[in-house]
């Protein structure tokens, strides 16, 4: 179980939530107002107030680079820190099983600048999968992707809510948020309100 | 030692007639730098005869705490210098503090190491030696220190996402502040190392030509221009790794964050 209880910033919250192992809970609301800012406290990546639990275990307890690689966040722009896109994977056949999965098995060969921005968010989000991640916090993993390119996005991250990872979705997208399921929740002004989904 | 010739102050005022030459043009051409220009040639005039009568006053006084009070003023001037000289700098008083430290400890080791083992005036600390020798190590490492502070705050301004990307695939701040870590160092010994490799065959030092023209034996200076450049070298090196690694450790919490937060706005 991962749980956030009173998480606050200067900016949001206080915000409480639970998420069950292989749910996937949305998160919608109009730009600016904390939706981004909420997935970066939860990973500590700002300074923050309030505790998140995963199975129990308080991220205060453990190292930040440890909570990160259990509690992964994929930002809505990936960040690279060379210029070759290898250089952002460790070798094996994990990666290539990887990179199979977001359909850039030769990506490895291939120039960060060449990449498109979809191709960016479907690389960074393989790369952070390569930690085996409890807990994926997505921040509109799909803004920059066609259709085909959403839908195995979409089955990636399926297939990690049947191994049991439990899933926060930032995402515009009504539609996504009703095909992956679980509950939704409307952020506002740094705060969190359920929606009772009545969808067209 | 032959003696040397001493300047008239006509022989001043002639050669300042370069100078309102310049400014001349700038009129002519609309450059607009005639006004900057003389202000910045007085400022020279008015600071250097000050100095001039300042260093007169200590060298009589020979007194180590007057030497020192001087020192702590350079430094003053000197934190300042660097913390303008940063597009973007720490908040508070790490923005002054910072520098200012850094500079301050590794120019008072080379010099108090300079004066007490290899040029030994007696006493060793006599402002007459020291000062000029502070002066000297503290302009150069004041470069160094803000060149570098400059570029690893620029760096990790522009590379946050990069280096945020490798915190958040659980990365400690150490290995993703690397790679800015090392520009940072770099752009900061760059400056000492381009002018080694040029004094001597592009350009004469300052100093050495000062001695020279004072009547000193060529060789002689040549001996005193290394010292000097071997400690401007070691003073630069020092403080550019201090401040640097300082600013970094400043730049990210023990939850192995990036700080930006505690860097200002620029400007």
């Amino acid at each position: 179980m991962f749980e956030i209880s009173n998480l606050k910033t200067p900016l949001i919250g206080p915000i409480s939530l639970s998420i069950a192992p292989g749910e996937c809970v949305s998160l919608r609301g109009p730009s600016g107002t904390g939706k981004s800012l909420l997935l970066r406290a939860i990973a500590d990546l700002d300074p923050n107030e309030g505790d998140v639990r995963l199975d129990q275990q308080s991220r205060n307890r453990m190292p930040a680079p440890q909570w990160r690689r259990l509690v992964a966040m994929i930002p809505a722009e990936s960040g690279w820190w060379t210029d070759n896109v290898a250089d952002h994977f460790k070798p094996g056949p994990e990666t290539a099983a990887l990179l199979e999965a977001v359909d850039l098995p030769k990506a490895l060969d291939w120039k960060v600048n060449r990449l498109s921005t979809g191709e960016k968010q479907r690389l960074a989000l393989a790369r952070a999968l390569h930690n085996k991640p409890k807990v994926l916090l997505l921040d509109e993993p799909t803004s920059a992707l066609d259709e085909q390119a959403t839908a195995r996005v979409e089955d990636i991250v399926r297939r990690q809510m049947s191994e049991g990872v439990a899933i926060l979705l930032v995402t515009h997208d009504q539609a996504q948020a009703q095909r992956l399921g679980g509950r939704h929740f409307l952020m506002e002004h740094g705060r969190l309100s359920p929606v009772a989904e009545a969808v067209a | 030692m032959s003696g040397y010739i001493v300047l008239s102050p006509w022989d001043l005022a002639l050669a300042s007639l370069f100078i309102l030459i310049n400014a001349g043009l700038s009129l002519a051409l609309r450059l607009g730098l005639e006004r900057q220009l003389l202000i910045a040639a007085f400022r020279m005039i008015l600071q250097l005869l000050l100095v001039g009568l300042v260093l007169k006053v200590v060298f009589a006084a020979a007194s180590p705490w007057i030497t020192a009070l001087v020192a702590i003023v350079m430094i003053g001037f000197a934190g300042r210098e660097i913390r303008a000289r940063q597009e973007r700098r720490h908040t508070g008083l790490w923005g002054y503090g910072l520098g200012a430290a850094a500079m301050t400890f590794s120019g008072t080791l080379v010099t108090v190491f300079a004066l007490t083992t290899q040029i030994q005036p007696a006493p060793w600390w006599s402002p007459q030696y020291a000062l000029p020798l502070f002066g000297m190590i503290l302009g150069n490492t004041m470069t160094g220190v803000s060149l570098g502070l400059d570029s690893l705050h620029s760096l990790v301004d522009r590379e946050r996402r990069a280096i945020e990307a490798q915190l958040l695939l659980g990365e400690t701040s150490l290995t993703a502040l690397l790679p800015p870590l090392r520009r940072a160092l770099r752009s900061g010994f760059t400056p000492i190392i381009n002018s080694m490799a040029a004094t001597g065959a592009v350009a004469l030092p300052g100093m050495m030509t000062g001695q020279i023209l004072s009547g000193a034996d060529p060789q002689e200076a040549v001996k005193y221009q290394l010292l000097i450049m071997f400690l401007i070298g070691g003073a630069t090196g020092l403080g550019v790794l201090m401040a640097v690694l300082a600013s970094a450790w400043r730049l990210t919490d023990p939850r192995h964050r990036l700080r930006l937060d505690r860097l200002s706005d620029s400007g």
